[in-house]
């Protein structure tokens, strides 16, 4: 009888530590390739400023990284991740899904074709590096929610 | 009577649309006038709404069509919208429209946008009608409301800080009308002036706005200030998000040296008393 408590007990506390990372796993990820995402576009904006130097390596490791938050990105936001870790995700995102996701796949486009352009030389990565902060911004403005 | 700007007090002079388009810039006009769903700013369509406390606020067309923008306006009109909130019809505007913040603009400046405005893009259609709860819904009662919280006397430069400085807190808290968002308001919507650039409540249902004072910011350099303004990029490894973006977008576009008087006038913001 004592054992059957126990077992219970032990799925129950289980089952909940499942759902707790079934909500915590999408929500640590996208903030990761978020994150990710800033840390690049700074080094690429600082380039784009002068201060840093325009580094071609260090331009394409950018777009890759990019190219994979934008590929990884629409699967990280099921509908028990709404909120948590100080998540920063507009409740709009789960009302409008689709558009959330457009707005994803024009954000990896910009990232493909311009990735070979950006690595040419720093006028080329000026160019090359407005469509992709744009698409950034395109979703952020709708999708993010301020800083408190 | 609600008060005015005659024609008369305005002399001829020639625009500086270069000064207008910077006037266009700092004041985020596109920010609640562009039409929604696009991304050109020179397309002031209208239509945005604003959540508040009060009902829902829809920015009108300020497109120079005739017929539903100001097109029709004289410049009077539009000084008078400006620094008194009052519309050409003699009627009161909201302050959802920031005229308390727009009203310590020099009038030339108005002038320039007022030109500058005229240059762009005829857009059709209007905006919904403003959705707001009784008693707020009785525009007379916004002449009340200016009696009491409306200063529409001018920016005065404070001599005894840099030309800088000056020309930052003119930008931030004229035209820019910053804290027309970064505060907290009243029961009756008006800015708690003492705890001006303190944070507020999200129009667009975005969280908070948060506050830009140095107990909160008091780490950001202003090289880091300047570098949002440039880019959206904040110092601690994040960016903005909401309509913050569209002020950076118009803020990318300043002189470098007017986001660096803006920077540091941010800076020097004390801490809540």
């Amino acid at each position: 009888m004592k054992f059957r408590w126990v077992l219970a007990a032990g799925l129950a506390a289980a089952a909940i530590a499942t759902s707790v990372l079934a909500q915590s796993e999408p929500i640590a990820t996208r903030m990761a390739l978020m994150k990710g995402n800033n840390d690049n576009a700074r080094n690429v904006s600082q380039m784009i400023r002068g201060q840093q130097p325009f580094d071609p390596a260090k331009v394409d490791a950018a777009f890759a990284q990019w190219a994979e938050t934008a590929q990884k990105l629409p699967a990280q936001f099921p509908p028990d991740s709404k909120t948590g870790q100080k998540s920063r995700a507009a409740p709009a995102i789960w009302d409008n899904k689709q558009d959330f996701d457009a707005k994803a796949a024009a954000f990896g486009k910009a990232v493909a074709e311009n990735r070979a352009k950006a690595r040419n030389s720093l006028d080329d990565l000026k160019l090359a590096f407005a469509p992709v902060n744009d698409a950034c911004d395109n979703c952020h403005k709708d999708y993010r929610l301020s800083q408190r | 009577m609600p008060e005015t700007v005659p024609a008369r007090a305005l002399a001829a002079r020639t625009p500086d649309l270069g000064n207008g388009r910077t006037m266009f810039l700092a004041g985020g006009c596109s920010s609640c006038h562009m039409t929604p769903k696009q991304n050109d700013a020179t397309r002031l369509g209208g239509g945005l709404r604003l959540h508040t406390a009060f009902g829902e606020f829809y920015a009108p067309n300020i497109s120079p069509d005739t017929k539903d923008g100001i097109g029709a306006w004289r410049e009077a009109d539009f000084v008078t919208a400006m620094t008194k909130g009052v519309a050409p019809d003699g009627s009161h505007l909201y302050p959802a429209f920031p005229y308390p913040s727009y009203a310590r603009m020099r009038t030339e400046d108005v002038r320039d946008l007022f030109a500058y405005l005229k240059t762009l893009p005829p857009v059709e259609g209007r905006a919904p009608p403003h959705a707001l709860k009784f008693p707020f819904n009785i525009r007379r009662a916004v002449g009340v409301w200016k009696l009491l919280f409306f200063d529409d006397r001018p920016f005065v430069p404070d001599p005894k800080r840099s030309a800088e400085w000056n020309r930052g807190a003119y930008l931030v808290n004229a035209p820019g009308h910053c804290a027309e968002c970064h505060s907290p308001r009243n029961l009756l919507g008006a800015v708690v002036v003492r705890r001006r650039f303190d944070g507020g409540p999200s129009p667009t249902d975005q969280g908070g706005v948060p506050s830009i004072r140095q107990d909160k910011l008091g780490a950001w350099t202003v090289e880091d200030f300047v570098a949002t303004l440039t880019t959206g990029d904040t110092p601690d490894s994040d960016r903005v998000g909401g309509p913050m973006v569209d002020v950076v977008r118009n803020t990318a576009q300043l002189s470098d040296a007017d986001r660096h008087a803006m920077a540091v006038y941010i800076k020097s913001l004390p801490p809540p008393k």
